[in-house]
């Protein structure tokens, strides 16, 4: 297997954002996923810098892709889409918007907010010219392996969530603006200050989500440690690994030496649990009851 | 022309009600994780759907079959032989999210009208479009993010039909597009056809509090004498930041039926209202009350005021996205 860097979810300075793809082109990464996903208020702000960026990378021997915005309502939204597929690399789409905009048989990605759940869509998708897609964080290792095993047979790379917060909804409403008492038109970007979501607890002060603008993540890392032999088994291509803005640099290399059998399970969860002190993991949608189940040791901290 | 009420119908005794009380038309699913409310007791085996879409037609109402889960990989013959069944039971149209899916229906049942979920959460005109153009869909039920003027928008730049939510349970995220309750509980909307379900529900009084708890997470808490809200997930009261609130939406249930001109000037076909789950009597009197309302409208006259106030048992109520400021 190798490893895919999604999508940036958060909002981070345009002086971050640089630097975080400067960092990553030294990395043992295969390929990367830019752009803005989940606000398109954000865009503005970095936009500039996507082309060097995109040059920095493909320079250092790396695939580059552009995702799409992950819910397209306004016209503005509609229209950025629609420009994605003049860009000249490869379009992820997150919302089917971006499918209506792409001239047939020219190739794509499927990003993991798209709902491919089974055979039939993915045939589809196939069939209108997808050469990689990103499964759905929610599906379960028996669909993962079957779905596996489609792609394969139609010559699509299957890919799956290997680390970082879930992303589990999108909403027309911004929850951040929403907290400070303001409508999203008037957010006043309260979500930059958040670089990695803003904690959400229960009442009992149980770490539970995380708020992002108009996403809502899981508190938990979702980390594939414990599944990436089975994924590799089953013929899953890449892990897909999620920005987050300290120690990212660092993970890709553990997660490289994980696949390359450099380290077991137990040792890159061990290393997580050293470089971030008590980080909350989780692999539930693989192989536990929910979501939120992890099925590794508690982690101290 | 009339604006167009279509009803849920849990049992066949509610399809029976909602007929009778005026609904143009019917929705429902089978009895199976095919459709989106897949609770205990609720909906139709086989036979029942054959009578129940036969009474509808008999009194000039339309029956459209819910088949709007996500197939799960390795039995997608059960939601074909969902859509196969829906045809041959004489369904008017059968309402579907999943692209595989839709791509089956067009290709083996092209007779059978296709609509597209809310599930689907196709939010502008170009993904109307692209399903119109590519399944054949002819209608499509608007994700609950859309404001009434960019419904009217949408409607400018399309041919497709398009139905919106006016009444019952608010989904605060885009539909189909959501995991928050399989990550609490396991059980997700997309592969279960349930959200934040009862089984994993659990009341726990701490001398005198009472918490409402999700999945071992606790959604509401409240005095002994309070009401106790269903523990919704995303209706929860939770801490963030210095503030502890319901940070994504209230305890809410939507009701926009003050806007019902406003959305039949933006273009919208039909009215939907959310809710299998809820009794016959339910099902009849919102539906009386919509009849009436879009009669009204239809003869130029005032709409009733605050039909539905009984109804909603002193919960409260929300137009939700349709105006903007809810963002």
């Amino acid at each position: 297997m190798d490893l895919t860097v999604g999508p940036v979810q958060f909002f981070w300075s345009a002086e971050r954002w640089s630097a975080f793809y400067d960092d990553l082109a030294q990395a043992p990464v295969d390929r990367l996923v830019l752009g803005e996903l989940v606000c398109s208020k954000r865009l503005p702000f970095f936009q500039d810098r996507i082309p060097d960026a995109i040059a920095t990378l493909t320079d250092a021997g790396k695939e580059v892709a552009l995702t799409s915005l992950a819910l397209v309502t306004l016209k503005r939204e509609r229209k950025a889409t629609g420009a994605l597929a003049e860009m000249g690399i490869p379009i992820e789409v997150n919302d089917l918007t971006a499918l209506a905009h792409l001239p047939e048989g020219m190739p794509f990605w499927v990003g993991p907010l798209v709902n491919v759940y089974n055979e039939g869509t993915i045939s589809w998708l196939a069939g209108r010219g997808a050469t990689r897609i990103c499964l759905p964080p929610e599906l379960p290792l028996d669909s993962v392996a079957r779905l596996a095993r489609t792609g394969a047979d139609l010559g699509v790379a299957i890919e799956v969530w290997g680390h970082g917060r879930l992303p589990l909804a999108i909403s027309g409403r911004c929850y951040h603006a929403r907290m400070h008492g303001r409508t999203k038109d008037n957010c006043q970007f309260a979500c930059e200050d958040d670089p990695d979501g803003l904690d959400v607890k229960t009442l009992d002060g149980q770490p539970f989500l995380a708020m992002n603008g108009v996403q809502t993540l899981s508190d938990t890392h979702a980390c594939a440690a414990y599944q990436a032999d089975a994924l590799a088994d089953a013929g899953v291509s890449a892990l897909r690994l999620s920005p987050q803005s300290s120690g990212f640099d660092a993970l890709c290399r553990l997660y490289r030496q994980l696949l390359d059998g450099h380290l077991s399970g137990d040792q890159l969860v061990e290393a997580i649990g050293r470089d971030e002190t008590g980080a909350r993991l989780s692999d539930g949608f693989l192989t536990g009851a929910r979501g939120v189940d992890w099925s590794g040791k508690a982690m101290s901290g | 022309m009339v604006m167009e009420i279509v009803c849920p119908a849990g049992t066949p005794a509610s399809l029976r009600a909602a007929v009778t009380a005026g609904a143009h038309t019917i929705y429902c699913g089978f009895a199976d994780e095919t459709n989106a409310r897949n609770f205990p007791g609720l909906n139709f085996q086989r036979d029942e759907m054959r009578a129940g879409i036969a009474f509808a037609h008999d009194h000039g109402a339309k029956v459209l079959v819910a088949i709007n889960t996500f197939p799960r990989a390795g039995d997608e013959a059960l939601w074909h032989r969902a859509v196969a069944d829906a045809e041959s039971c004489g369904a008017d149209a059968a309402i579907l999210a999943d692209l595989g899916l839709l791509d089956h229906a067009a290709r083996h049942h092209p007779g059978l009208r296709r609509h597209l979920s809310v599930q689907a959460a196709a939010s502008n005109a170009d993904a109307l479009n692209f399903y119109a153009d590519t399944f054949g869909v002819k209608r499509v039920v608007l994700p609950r993010v859309l404001s009434v003027p960019e419904i009217a928008a949408i409607n400018a730049e399309t041919e497709v039909e398009t139905e919106v939510f006016v009444y019952g349970g608010l989904c605060v995220m885009a539909e189909g597009r959501c995991s928050l309750s399989s990550y609490a509980t396991g059980r997700s909307p997309n592969m279960n056809g349930v959200c934040s379900p009862a089984s994993h529900v659990e009341y726990h009084d701490q001398g005198g509090v009472l918490d409402a708890k999700l999945g071992g997470y606790i959604i509401h808490r409240v005095g002994k004498d309070e009401p106790a809200p269903y523990p919704t997930l995303c209706k929860g009261c939770f801490s963030a930041g210095e503030k502890t609130t319901h940070l994504f939406e209230d305890p809410v249930s939507l009701n926009a039926e003050q806007l019902i001109p406003q959305l039949q000037k933006a273009g919208v076909t039909a009215l939907k209202i959310e809710g299998r789950q809820r009794s016959r009597s339910y099902v009849a009197q919102v539906v009386r009350n919509f009849r009436a309302a879009v009669d009204a409208l239809e003869a130029g006259r005032p709409m009733p005021e605050g039909m539905l106030a009984r109804l909603s048992e002193g919960q409260a109520m929300t137009t939700g996205a349709y105006k903007k400021t809810w963002r």
